[in-house]
């Protein structure tokens, strides 16, 4: 039996990896792959307190944070697809067009 | 037994993360990303949640993988990062700002408050099946028919958006 705050803590980490990737890299596509890392991190912590308290809920509310994040990552990289073509080029430090 | 399994996954979830922000070749890390979602399918099921991880194979590293290296293919990056960083210190800062993250993940979860939402009693015994398909389908259908229908909505929603967006100019 594995106590829950094991997978807490695990959560934590790959929740700060996510954070750190998503600071840390220039480029818009890995910087999606680290926020899908930070989604499931947040699903895990959730499933793991689903077990704890005994109920199933948590499951479902799992389910529903990855169909979101399907939903996100299509519109998302759709949008990188267009920047690409319009821009032939990909990093977003040179996306500053709508800064003020 | 269990506690072998994990530990040995949790290791494998958290090096192959630290691959997937560590690598420059973007496909390499999408690669990592699938091993980690693979990871946590096996803690789903150590948790009991069968459900969950079949979702977790086939929605993840399934469906929104192929979707990951089919960009990456159309794209060809991985030339973005080679040049100097015009930025490198504000990203050497990322690096202590994500400690003190973790520690400030890491102070709630030990907190008073925290501690206070502990069950009282002992958690109840799962009924045989719980977290099973059964249950988690009479879940989804019944308690959750209606966040479930506007799901659909959602994705319509996306899919509509996508074509949008991706559809060229005529002319």
């Amino acid at each position: 039996m594995v106590p829950e705050s094991y997978y807490t803590a695990l959560s934590a980490i790959l929740f700060t990896i996510g954070v750190v990737g998503v600071l840390v890299r220039r480029n818009p596509l890995v910087i999606f792959m680290s926020i899908e890392l930070m989604l499931n991190a947040a699903n895990l912590a959730l499933v793991a307190f689903g077990h704890r308290f005994g109920a199933a809920d948590a499951q479902v509310l799992a389910f529903f944070v990855m169909t979101v994040a399907a939903a996100e990552v299509a519109v998302g990289l759709a949008i990188i697809v267009t920047i690409f073509r319009l821009r032939r080029r990909l990093s977003v430090d040179e996306l500053s067009i709508m800064r003020w | 037994m269990n506690l072998v399994v994990f530990f040995v996954v949790a290791v494998v979830a958290v090096a192959s993360a630290l691959a997937l922000v560590l690598r420059r070749n973007p496909i390499h890390g999408a690669l990592f990303l699938v091993v980690n979602l693979g990871c946590v399918a096996v803690l789903y099921l150590l948790l009991s949640a069968e459900f969950l991880a079949l979702a977790q194979v086939i929605i993840y590293a399934g469906a929104i993988m192929v979707l990951f290296v089919f960009a990456i293919m159309v794209l060809i990056p991985g030339k973005e990062e080679t040049g100097p960083d015009p930025l490198r210190p504000q990203r050497l800062l990322a690096l202590p700002l994500g400690a003190v993250l973790l520690l400030e993940i890491a102070l709630i979860l030990k907190s008073s408050v925290f501690q206070a939402a502990q069950p009282v009693a002992p958690p109840p015994a799962l009924p045989a099946g719980a977290g099973g398909i059964e249950t988690v389908g009479r879940l989804l259908l019944r308690d959750y028919l209606f966040p479930f229908e506007v799901t659909s909505v959602l994705l319509l929603a996306a899919l509509v958006g996508v074509l949008a967006l991706a559809k060229r100019k005529a002319g």
